[in-house]
């Protein structure tokens, strides 16, 4: 199947144009009549009771409306537990909009203060006094599952939350009879999103008519409809919840935050609009966090270096509850059901552990569980590969699944279709020399300049389908529907269910319209992240707008085209499929000959309707939805390649090049999809070399601000070269698998096994992400 | 504990236009552009002087809004994104950043500007390095920072 431009060409964005002239509309952007401002008391221990709190001083302050705690909520909003179905077995504690009468990590948010501006509230919180009963905080789940450790839910008996495995083959015996045994312990510590728009919302409730209006920061607006809906017991038809320009998200804007339904609620309770925008230092102590794993993983090889099994334990060290409405189960079990993916071997067993700790909820953000797999399966097979003094090129490329092996089920129990492991390293090897790298590299050492190649082959299991929350039974649409509507002048509205921080779907979608319809890309305006206006869809996370977003927008491009023919061969007296629509006009299909303009059609469409014959559908105004069936994830897959060098006196690491290989089916956008690799990358480049939350040994976190807390800046991030494949998916027409987290996916396995290869003459090997400077010197035995 | 917060009257011009008001004293001067005066382009991303989203134009000179009061830029001319725009002084900035898709959410963009502006009236044609260096105090999360290196060497190119 092939497309017509402008699908698959690189156009630059509508919506950035706003943008760069400072006319974007961000959450705190926006200011409406009689609005008040909220500010939190958040507990300062990781884990403590609340014996008293004392408002009296505070409600008396300059500019305060009302002091809020758990007890004034009561009735107002409900509380939660974050489930999901197909992990019954999973603990999951009640939580709370704010804390009732123990708060279990440092930050949770438990008194509200609403006053007229921002400051007077933080004012007033400060003057407000929790008399507080520390408890012994548990942040680590190895003492977690100690059964000799303090409780942190009392509904249970332990605080580990849920157990999940997978097992195919014999892998006991595999190991037992295997030449080659390689095993490691990994460390993958705790970050977080740090989208440079912190998380905030304007809520705007009226009594009257018993109306929520929220503008949020977020990636899903119809999922937090259903939400507040649900949980403040408001008709859903009376929430509203717009998304306008989102200050990037990551994952972390697609989940409930305690905090930001306590914002709702006391909208609600007030009668008036009000606004939450957490501040940096809220941010990192309050928003979603991710990664946090220990994993033991062992790879056996036969004596020609074929892998043969692979066994992994994750010990999972969540956070004080599990994430709503998503729940947390998915960074484990992603971990579980994507290690040793890209390779034949016939024996696995994988299983992790999740342990509730006092420590900020941690769940979804960019790339789920995949760095971890990724890097976890690839520091292995470089393991096995030197184990066995064969070349990691070598040692790939014999262990790849190739396109005999496809279709298959993965040992995880993913349905793969064809990919591309093999041609995704022909191309990065087109690219890289990997032999003058090799001589290079053996001159530089000498030399006491040390350089290292890693390469780490990666599946992103993208574009959930609708099983997954389906039967987990949250209220999460995977489900994608486009209205179009033919304006009489022409032009195309388009209304999408996916939404767009910055990734371009917007875009995308609008090149799809354009090339089905056969109109100018300018003849088409997307309009998303409005849950009233915009049929229901799910928003952005797990790369799925070009999947499914994309697919629904050619089905509906390709409703609205046939209907505008229809009226067209009416008019000319021709039949519809002799024409075509080019450019906007309508013409003869074979000649190209023009016979009349969109307008044209469209005035008699919507003015003239008694010129149609009722038989003709003709209807200007049309829907198409796309619901994937029968798969849980469209697999997409690609290969990162990093050169580094490692500064063996200061443990400080430079790029020297950076490559990705990737393959995410048909490109609507090349230039986009390169661009969300590179952002990607970039993230993944923070986590696995700067960023880290440090916390003390009483659970306390030391570096919640933006100066101690490191993020990748320009000077040091390289330039990152893009090769794009297309091996398009068959279970759609567009053939587009998702691609914003391809870029993290592979980043951390990549400069893993770029830094144990430039430092292996010192015979050292780090499993311990962010690879700082202090650990790089401490695994050389410097300090 | 509840005296209330002075106020002090300050004069300025923000974008060519005279503004008289009267600021909190505690008030920093790019919560004064974007509450006060409705010039929202100019971003807060941090508050504590390290992402540099706030970054404005304070007597030509480029400075982070988070870390100035308002009161301190009385008597002050102060250029925004919004004024710097309707100048036509960034268009060959703005021109490259959109055919380089170098801005995703848009948030750190305005500041990017402005930042990269100053750079290139300093030095009409740096190299990549010098431009990395220029923006090295300016925090994207989006874009990976390539596309953004790239689009300030196609407007120097292109003689901004
Ligand atoms: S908000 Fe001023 S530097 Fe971050
Ligand atoms: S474009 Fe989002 S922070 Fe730079």
């Amino acid at each position: 199947m092939t497309f017509q431009a402008p699908i698959g060409s690189s156009l630059p964005r509508d919506r950035a144009k706003r943008l760069l002239a400072g006319r974007g509309r961000y959450i705190d952007d926006i200011a409406l009549p009689r609005m008040l401002h909220l500010a939190f008391v958040r507990s300062p221990y990781p884990y403590a009771r609340i014996v008293a709190i004392n408002i009296a001083q505070a409600a008396a302050m300059p500019g305060v409306i009302r002091v809020v705690t758990a007890a004034d909520l009561e009735g107002v909003v409900e509380p939660w537990r974050g489930t999901h179905n197909l992990f019954p077995d999973m603990k999951v504690p009640v939580q709370t909009a704010l804390a009732t009468d123990t708060a279990r990590w440092q930050g949770e948010a438990v008194v509200a203060v609403a006053a007229r501006s921002r400051a007077e509230a933080e004012d007033a919180a400060e003057h407000i006094v929790v008399e507080w009963a520390e408890l012994p905080a548990v942040s680590d789940a190895a003492v977690a599952l100690d059964p000799a450790a303090p409780v942190i839910h009392q509904d249970y008996d332990g605080n580990q939350a849920f157990t999940a495995a997978v097992s195919q083959g014999d892998p006991a015996a595999a190991f037992a009879d295997a030449p080659h045994v390689v095993e490691r312990e990994f460390r993958f510590n705790r970050h977080t999103g740090v989208s440079l728009e912190t998380r905030g919302l304007v809520a705007d409730y009226d009594p009257t008519s018993d109306r929520l209006t929220v503008h949020q920061s977020h990636q899903t607006p119809h999922q937090q409809q259903d939400l507040y809906a649900r949980l403040l017991s408001i008709p859903e038809q009376n929430v509203r919840v717009i998304c306008d320009d989102v200050g990037g998200a990551f994952g972390l804007k697609h989940h409930l935050y305690p905090d930001e339904l306590a914002a709702c609620a006391i909208a609600k309770l007030l009668g008036r609009p009000l606004k939450y925008v957490a501040d940096r230092l809220e941010s990192f102590l309050s928003d979603i966090h991710c990664r946090d794993h220990t994993v033991t993983a062992r790879m056996a090889f036969d004596a020609e270096g074929r892998i043969i099994a692979m066994e992994l334990d994750d010990l999972f060290h969540a956070g004080a509850y599990s994430q709503y409405p998503r729940s947390s189960v998915a960074e484990g079990n992603q971990i579980i059901r994507v290690s040793g993916i890209p390779y034949r071997h016939d024996h696995y067993r994988a299983e992790t552990r999740m342990a509730y700790l006092n420590k900020p909820v941690l769940g979804h953000i960019r790339s789920v569980g995949h760095p971890i797999a990724c890097a976890v399966t690839e520091q292995l097979v470089d393991l096995g590969a030197r184990a066995l003094g064969i070349d990691p090129v070598t040692m790939r490329q014999w262990n790849y699944l190739d396109d005999t092996d496809f279709p298959l089920t993965s040992m995880g129990g993913i349905a793969l279709e064809k990919l591309s492991f093999q041609a995704c390293l022909d191309r990065a090897l087109e690219r890289v020399d990997v032999d003058a790298f090799r001589a290079e590299q053996k001159t530089l050492r000498d030399a006491g300049v040390y350089r290292g190649i890693g390469f780490a082959t990666f599946v992103d299991l993208t574009s959930i389908g609708p099983e997954y929350y389906g039967e987990g039974g949250q209220h999460i649409s995977a489900q994608e529907t486009c209205l179009l509507r033919l304006e009489a002048s022409g032009g195309i509205r388009c209304y999408t269910g996916a939404t767009d921080q910055g990734q371009g779907i917007d875009s995308g979608i609008q090149q799809v319209v354009a090339g089905v319809v056969g109109v100018p890309v300018s003849d088409v305006k997307v309009n998303s992240g409005d849950s009233e206006l915009c049929p229901v869809g799910g928003g952005s996370w797990g790369s799925r707008g070009a999947a499914l977003g994309g697919e629904a927008a050619l089905r509906a491009g390709r409703e609205l085209r046939g209907n505008i023919l229809n009226i067209a061969g009416v008019l000319l007296q021709k039949a519809a499929d002799s024409l075509d629509i080019r450019d906007g006009e309508i013409v003869d299909a074979e000649s190209g000959a023009a016979h009349m303009t969109l307008d044209e059609v469209a005035a008699v469409g919507h003015f003239k309707p008694y010129m149609i014959p009722d038989d003709v559908d003709a209807d200007l105004t049309v829907t198409a939805r796309y619901a994937s069936r029968g798969r849980m994830f469209l697999p997409a897959n690609g290969l990162h390649v990093a050169i580094v060098e490692v500064d063996t006196d200061t443990g400080l690491i430079a790029f020297h090049r950076y490559l990705v290989v990737h393959d995410c089916g048909r490109l609507l956008n090349p230039m986009l999809v390169a661009e969300q690799v590179r952002g990607g990358v970039v993230q993944g480049i923070g986590g696995a070399l700067y960023e880290e939350f440090v916390y003390d040994g009483a659970g306390a976190l030391c570096n919640g601000t933006m100066a101690d807390y490191l993020v990748p800046m320009a000077v040091e991030m390289p330039d990152i070269e893009v090769e794009h494949l297309e091996t398009p998916t068959g279970t759609s027409e567009l053939g587009a698998k998702g691609a914003g987290e391809a870029g993290t996916t592979g980043a951390f396995g990549a400069i893993l096994n770029a830094v144990n290869d430039a430092l292996a003459p010192f015979d050292v090997t780090l499993s311990e992400t962010p690879l700082t400077p202090t650990r790089i010197l401490q695994a050389l035995g410097k300090i | 504990m509840t005296r209330a917060v002075k106020s002090v009257a300050i004069a300025l011009k923000v974008n060519g236009e005279n503004v008289n008001e009267t600021v909190p004293v505690r008030r920093n001067l790019v919560d004064f552009l974007r509450a006060d005066l409705g010039l929202t382009g100019s971003h807060v991303g941090c508050e504590h002087g390290v992402c540099g989203a706030c970054t404005i134009l304070v007597d030509g000179v480029i400075v982070r809004g988070c870390l100035m009061l308002a009161a301190q830029a009385d008597g002050c001319e102060v250029e925004t994104v919004e004024g710097a725009d309707a100048t036509g002084r960034i268009a060959k900035l703005q021109a490259a950043f959109h055919q380089r898709n170098a801005l995703q959410c848009g948030f750190c963009t305005p500041a990017m500007l402005l930042t990269a502006a100053a750079l290139l009236e300093a030095n009409p044609a740096p190299t990549r390095e010098e431009i990395r260096d220029q923006l090295s105090g300016n925090f994207c999360r989006c874009t990976g920072y390539q596309a953004i290196i790239d689009a300030v060497a196609d407007a120097a190119e292109a003689g901004e």
